[in-house]
């Protein structure tokens, strides 16, 4: 962790250890150079991506949307957890050219997130069907999904200017 | 006998370019063109999304040229039933119900996992009794899972007899659960804080006759299978992956130990009881079919090992903390004192808290590290939850691992990995 922060001082926020696992708030603009050298670096050596998502800060933080990697190092066993914060409309950058595990990962945060990710490939959909409208872990995502008439059909024929009901009540009673 | 039955013709030069230019005309081999677009002499085969050799619904497009698999592009997302979403609207005790139905080979175990995890987070611990039980039920299901896909690799590549061998100790494995809990699939044995309830009288009983009789049906097993020379030359070599890109692609459990890295978090960061346990942790060595199979077996021998030390030794006591703000109060209890009620109430009408912050664990299940990534604000329902599935890692690396073999590799490829589609698509 010390030298973590003596190599990387102006890559990221702030570090702190959080239950045994360093986590680092990176600044966007120096995170592929910190993620590569997390990898290739004897000192850190983390070549495996374990995990990899995003989470909707919506209403709860200035900065919407958040990345979150979590590392691996296959010879200590030590773990890092990277976090890079995005506006919302803003794109994250692919981590595929350093792990190319994250390559479904991405597409499936970009399908069920809506992040954009620059230099993959491929941002198409994974889970959901190809011309599905909305991504469905958005925190504003309706519940009930985007109205009544959103059925098979119009999942296979999407209609472009359908748009998500604005503050639709949630149904009640679910416990 | 020849060496390998069958080799196709080599091809030509000039055809072999064309194949690789159209290979990797498609960035990392995913994407899909029309059919239209397909060079003379190729032909587009869907495997799946419905059928025998694929067991669940996963679908495969494959571009064959001949017998030759020259691309293949896994299609996901059948089985989607956004537990993520459900996560963030159910309490922490109801979200185990969606874990039940992640990997639903081996249900017991995510339920350990899920409340493994909630209980770091909480920072309790399950009384000691709960922790055995646990383990032996998790390694229960391990046997159970590793059975299913050994024997339904066996049958994909034409040796059914092993099956049936080995099917009849999965279901009396599902005896078991069923006894214990009253449900063979959806399980939900666990709770936060213990289990549900204590084990049945003829707990102890039922696993050791499960250990006194499976060993010599595995043996029996094994003779019919790995020291048969055709499954042998289905298998040996088929589909291998280097330890270097098994851990690039996210491969965990056995099918990265199959590659040779000994990497196994009940060694590495021992939950429950495997710290107090003696085991050993297979490895293979070129990743392939055949070393994954035989890791499987080694690690039902294993977890017959960990059983064994843990059957005699259940502890006697409680199968739950007493904390009533995260377990129930017994009945008794709350049908004759005002608190007990209040506390059984405030369980069931609002659940546990959980304090705000953000936290990742991991367990070691069948398929390898399955890990939550919860973000929770302080209230009774997490705000985010987040699931590694191990399948969905190395799933992704299917194409890599059957393009230029055989359409019958690509079924014994697809098996060994063990994709469950429930797990692969959360």
């Amino acid at each position: 962790m010390t030298n973590l922060k003596s190599r990387f001082a102006n890559s990221f926020y702030h570090i702190e250890e959080n239950r045994g696992m360093v986590v680092v708030q990176a600044r966007k603009e120096h995170f592929l150079s910190l993620m590569k050298s997390l990898r290739d670096d004897p000192a850190f050596g983390f070549d495996v991506l374990m995990n990899l998502t995003g989470v909707d800060f919506l209403g709860k933080k200035e900065t919407r949307f958040e990345m979150v990697y979590i590392l691996l190092s296959s010879k200590t066993l030590s773990r890092i957890r990277v976090k890079v914060a995005l506006a919302e409309d803003e794109h994250a950058l692919s981590v595929i050219a350093i792990w190319k595990g994250a390559n479904w990962p991405e597409r499936e945060v970009y399908d069920l997130m809506g992040i954009y990710f620059d230099g993959h490939p491929l941002m198409e959909r994974l889970i959901m069907p190809e011309g599905y409208i909305g991504h469905p872990l958005r925190k504003d995502f309706p519940i009930q999904g985007l109205g009544e008439d959103y059925l098979v059909e119009s999942i296979l024929r999407p209609v472009k200017n359908q748009a998500a009901p604005a503050n639709q009540e949630e149904p009640t009673g679910n416990r | 006998m020849s060496e390998q039955l069958q080799t196709p013709e080599p091809l030509d030069e000039k055809t072999q370019n064309e194949l690789r230019d159209y290979a990797l005309y498609s960035v990392l081999r995913d994407s899909v063109s029309d059919v239209e677009d397909l060079p003379d002499g190729l032909m587009r085969l869907n495997l799946g999304p419905s059928h025998p050799a694929t067991h669940g619904i996963l679908q495969n497009i494959l571009d064959v040229d001949g017998e030759t698999i020259v691309r293949a592009r896994p299609v996901i997302g059948y089985v989607h039933r956004t537990f993520e979403k459900l996560g963030e609207r159910y309490t922490y005790n109801q979200f185990l119900t969606c874990t039940d139905r992640m990997n639903y080979i081996s249900p017991p175990m995510n339920n350990v996992a899920w409340t493994t995890v909630v209980e770091e987070i909480l920072d309790i611990k399950a009384p000691q009794r709960a922790q055995v039980v646990r383990t032996i039920i998790n390694e229960l299901s391990r046997i159970a899972d590793h059975i299913i896909c050994n024997g339904i690799l066996g049958v994909d590549v034409g040796g059914y007899t092993g099956f049936l061998y080995v099917y009849h100790f999965r279901e009396q494995v599902y005896n078991i659960l069923e006894k214990m809990c009253g449900a063979r699939l959806t399980t939900t044995f666990t709770r936060i804080g213990g289990l549900e309830m204590d084990i049945y009288p003829d707990f102890v009983k039922d696993v050791k006759a499960f250990l006194k009789d499976y060993p010599k049906i595995l043996k029996d097993f094994n003779t019919l299978l790995i020291h048969n020379r055709i499954f042998i030359d289905r298998c040996k070599g088929v589909g291998p992956i280097s330890a270097k890109d098994a851990l690039a692609w996210g491969y965990t459990g056995p099918n990265l130990r199959a590659a040779g890295v000994p990497m196994d978090l009940r060694k590495d960061a021992p939950y429950l009881v495997y710290d107090k346990v003696d085991f050993e942790i297979p490895v293979g060595y070129d990743g392939s079919v055949y070393d994954r199979f035989l890791v499987r077996i080694e690690e039902m021998e294993q977890s017959m090992r960990i059983i064994q030390q843990c059957i005699d030794n259940i502890p006697e006591g409680p199968w739950a903390i007493d904390d009533y703000h995260v377990t129930m109060p017994p009945k008794e209890k709350v049908y004759t004192s005002m608190e007990e009620l209040i506390y059984h109430f405030k369980l069931v009408m609002h659940g546990i808290k959980v304090p705000a912050g953000e936290y990742y664990s991991a367990v070691e299940v069948a398929n390898g590290e399955l890990g939550f990534y919860v973000v929770s604000d302080g209230t009774e329902k997490p705000h985010r939850v987040q699931v590694r599935r191990p399948c969905f890692w190395y799933y992704q690396s299917y194409p890599e691992l059957v393009e230029n073999g055989l359409i019958s590799d690509a079924v014994a490829v697809m098996s060994s990995l063990n994709v469950i589609a429930g797990e692969l698509d959360g």
